[in-house]
C-alpha cells in the first residue's frame, strides 16, 4: 500500500473516503469537529476512538444518513450525499449494530433490504441472498425469524446484508460486537479476504487488538476530533520505545546507561533482579537521548561488569498509544 | 496490499457506470412493502377486529327479537329481512372510530416504525431514495385504507348471507336492486371509504416522520381524526366544516340511490387530494432533511 498521491485539485486521487472539515453540531454540542479523513483505496482502515468520540456520527454523515453542519464528504470520488444513487450501491454498511424486522426470517429480511436497493437485480436476488448467508455461516438459521436470533447471529446477518452486492467499500461499525471468539475470527478472515479482492474496508472499533491484527491504516478520534491518522506501522512507530534491563547490579547499570546519554530509571524489582528502564526512542518531537543501538548497550553493560539477566526493547502497544492520545479513565468524552 | 495501479485508475468509474445503467422502476420495494404489511400478524389482527364488527352485529340481531324500526344505527332494522344490510350497517358503524383507528396504526407506523426498528437506516443506505421510500410507504398505507373497509363489507355480506335471507335491496331512493348489484354497491362504498381515509393517512405519514416512537404517531393520528369529527359537530364552526377531512366520511348514502349521486364522492375526493398534497408536502419537507439517528 503506497500513500495516496495528491491530485492537482483539493480532491485527492486514490482515496475511497475523503472528508474535509467535516463537522456535526447538535445544538451547542460539537459531536464531530473539523474532520479530515483520508482512507486510501484498498486499505483496511481502523477507525478508533472511545465511546462517544463521534465515530458513529461520522459514519452517519459519510453514508448520507445525517447532514453535515459544515465540511464535505467524498466517497469513491463522488460527493455525498448529492451522488448517493451512484455511490451507495457500491457501499456495504453495518451502522451502529444490526437492525432487522423481528417478525421476518433472516432470508426474508435480506430480500426486503435488497428489494430496497434499486440497482440490485431481482433475477439474481435469491442466489445473492443465499450466498451472503452462506458467507457468514447463517445458512442453517436462514428460515428462522430474526426474533429468535442471538445478538451474534443478528450481527452476522448484518454483515451478510453488507455483502449482498459486490462492493467497492465496506463500512463496518463495531463488526465483532456480540460475536463469540470463533465469530470474531471469521470476521477477521472475511475482512482479509475482502481486502484481498480489492475492497476497501472501513472498520470502526474500540477493540484495539482487533484493529492491530487486520488493519493497514488507522485513525484515532477523541472528543470529536481526529488526533492521529496514517498507516498502522507509522502510528505505532510514533510511540515511545524503551529498553528494559533485569540485573542484580542496578547501581552500576544506571551509571553505564547514563554514560551512554540515556536517562535510566529504576522500575519495581522482579524476583530475579532489579529492573532498570530507559527511553531509547522518544515520542516524536522530543530530543533523542543518545543514539546507541540495543546491542551496543548490552556490550557496554557487560564491559562495565553488570550482570545482565534480561534485556529487551519494548515498544508502546497500540493500546498505550491510544490511551496516550485519548486520555485515561472511563469518562465518556463530551 | 493488492491494489494494483490499473484498478486504482479504473476502479471507481467502471463500477459507477455499471450501477447507473441497472436501475429498475423500483416496484420491487412496493411489492416488498405490501408483503411485509399484509404478512404481519398485526395487520391481520387489525383486519380480523374489523371483520368482527359485522359478525357481532349480525349475531346480536339474530339472537335478539326483531329490532323496532327506527331504533339503532341506520339499516339495522332491515337486517332480518335482508342479510346484505349487515354490510351497510357495519361499514356505517365503523366509520367514526374503528376505521380511523386501524388506519392510524398503519399510517403512524410507516416511517416511525422503521426508525424504531433501526431498519430505516438500512433502507436508506441500500440505497432507497427518501422520496421513493415516502411514496412507497404512502402507497402501502392506501392499500390498507382499501383493505380495511373492504374487509368490513365482505365480512358483513358473508355473515349476513349466512344468518339471514338475501333478497332484492330497497335503496334510499325507493328503487329496488338485485343482490349482485347490491354487492357492487358494497364494493363502491368500500372504495368511497378508502378515498375518505386517504387524507388521514397523509396526516399519519407526516406525523410518522416526526418521531421514532411509532405508538406516538399512531395515537396522534387517531386523535387528529377524533378532533376533526368533534369540530364537525360544532355548529359555531360551520365555516370550517367543509374543510375538515372527516366532513364527507358518512356521505356515502348518496351511493345508495338510483341513479347514484356522485357529488359527495367528488367533493370528498377533492378534499382528500388537498390533504394529501399539504401533508404529503410537509412529510417530504420533514423527511428529506431529517437526520436519521436511530
Amino acid at each position: 500500500m503506497t500513500a495516496a498521491a495528491r491530485g492537482p485539485g483539493s480532491w485527492t486521487y486514490g482515496l475511497t473516503i475523503e472528508t474535509q472539515g467535516l463537522t456535526k453540531r447538535f445544538g451547542q454540542q460539537l459531536a464531530v469537529d473539523g474532520l479530515d479523513l483520508a482512507v486510501p483505496q484498498g486499505s483496511v482502515f481502523g477507525f478508533l476512538g472511545p465511546n462517544g468520540s463521534g465515530k458513529t456520527t461520522t459514519i452517519r454523515m459519510l453514508l448520507g444518513l445525517a447532514a453535515a453542519s459544515a465540511g464535505s464528504v467524498r466517497l469513491l470520488g463522488l460527493d455525498m450525499p448529492g451522488r448517493f444513487q451512484d455511490v451507495l450501491p457500491q457501499v456495504g454498511a453495518l451502522v451502529e449494530g444490526p437492525a432487522f424486522y423481528p417478525f421476518l426470517s433472516g432470508t426474508a429480511n435480506l430480500h426486503r433490504l435488497d428489494a430496497a436497493a434499486r440497482h440490485a437485480d431481482p433475477a439474481t436476488r435469491k442466489a445473492r441472498v443465499s450466498q451472503a448467508l452462506d458467507r457468514v455461516g447463517l445458512s442453517h438459521a436462514a428460515g428462522k425469524r430474526v426474533h429468535a436470533y442471538s445478538l451474534g447471529m443478528k450481527q452476522r446477518l448484518g454483515i451478510a446484508n453488507a455483502l449482498l452486492s459486490p462492493r467497492e467499500l465496506l463500512v463496518l461499525d463495531e463488526p465483532t460486537n456480540g460475536l463469540d471468539p470463533q465469530g470474531t475470527r471469521e470476521v477477521r478472515n472475511l475482512v482479509r479476504s475482502l481486502a484481498a479482492d480489492g475492497t476497501t474496508v472501513f472498520v470502526s472499533s474500540h477493540l484495539l487488538a482487533e484493529v492491530e491484527q487486520i488493519c493497514t491504516h488507522a485513525a484515532v478520534m477523541s472528543a470529536g476530533r481526529l488526533v492521529a491518522q496514517g498507516p498502522l506501522p507509522e502510528l505505532r512507530r510514533s510511540g515511545i520505545a524503551r529498553i528494559r534491563l533485569v540485573t542484580p547490579d542496578a547501581a552500576p547499570a544506571m551509571s553505564v546507561l547514563a554514560g551512554l546519554g540515556l536517562v535510566p530509571d529504576a522500575a519495581p524489582p522482579q524476583p530475579d533482579g532489579e529492573v532498570v528502564t530507559a527511553v531509547l526512542e522518544p515520542a516524536p518531537g522530543d530530543a533523542a537521548p543518545g543514539n546507541a543501538a540495543p546491542e551496543d548497550i548490552v556490550a557496554r553493560l557487560v564491559e562495565g561488569g553488570v550482570r545482565v539477566r534480561g534485556f529487551g526493547v519494548e515498544r508502546e502497544s497500540l493500546e498505550d498509544r491510544f490511551v496516550a492520545l485519548t486520555g485515561e479513565g472511563f469518562d465518556v468524552a463530551q | 496490499m493488492p491494489s494494483s495501479a490499473s484498478s486504482e485508475s479504473a476502479g471507481f468509474t467502471r463500477t459507477t457506470a455499471a450501477a447507473a445503467t441497472r436501475r429498475g422502476p423500483g416496484l420491487s420495494l412496493l411489492a416488498s412493502e405490501l408483503r411485509v404489511l399484509f404478512g404481519r400478524r398485526r395487520t391481520w389482527a387489525l383486519l380480523l377486529a374489523l371483520a368482527a364488527i359485522p359478525v357481532l352485529i349480525a349475531v346480536a340481531v339474530r339472537i335478539s327479537s326483531a329490532v323496532p324500526a327506527g331504533r339503532g344505527p341506520a339499516f339495522l332494522d332491515r337486517i332480518t329481512q335482508n342479510g346484505l344490510f349487515v354490510a351497510f350497517t357495519a361499514m356505517l358503524v365503523s366509520v367514526p372510530l374503528f376505521l380511523p383507528l386501524t388506519v392510524g396504526v398503519v399510517a403512524g407506523d410507516t416511517i416511525a416504525g422503521e426508525a424504531n426498528l433501526g431498519t430505516l437506516r438500512y433502507l436508506l443506505v441500500a440505497p432507497t431514495g427518501r422520496v421513493r421510500l415516502l411514496l412507497v410507504k404512502y402507497a402501502a398505507a392506501l392499500a390498507f385504507c382499501l383493505a380495511a373497509p373492504l374487509t368490513v363489507g365482505l365480512a358483513g355480506a358473508a355473515i349476513g348471507a349466512a344468518l339471514f335471507p338475501v333478497g332484492p335491496v330497497t335503496l334510499l331512493s325507493g328503487d329496488v336492486i338485485e343482490p349482485p348489484q347490491a354487492f357492487l354497491r358494497i364494493l363502491l362504498i368500500a372504495a368511497y371509504l378508502a378515498i375518505s381515509l386517504a387524507g388521514l393517512s397523509a396526516v399519519g405519514l407526516f406525523l410518522s416522520t416526526l418521531t421514532v416512537v411509532p405508538v406516538g404517531a399512531m395515537a396522534a393520528t387517531v386523535v387528529v381524526s377524533v378532533v376533526s369529527q368533534v369540530l364537525d359537530q360544532l355548529p359555531q364552526l360551520e365555516w370550517l366544516h367543509p374543510w375538515l377531512f372527516s366532513h364527507y366520511w358518512l356521505g356515502f348514502g348518496d351511493l345508495l340511490r338510483q341513479p347514484v349521486l356522485w357529488d359527495s364522492l367528488v367533493h370528498n375526493a377533492w378534499l382528500q387530494a388537498g390533504y394529501v398534497a399539504v401533508f404529503g408536502a410537509l412529510a417530504y419537507g420533514r423527511f428529506v432533511t431529517k437526520d436519521v439517528l436511530s
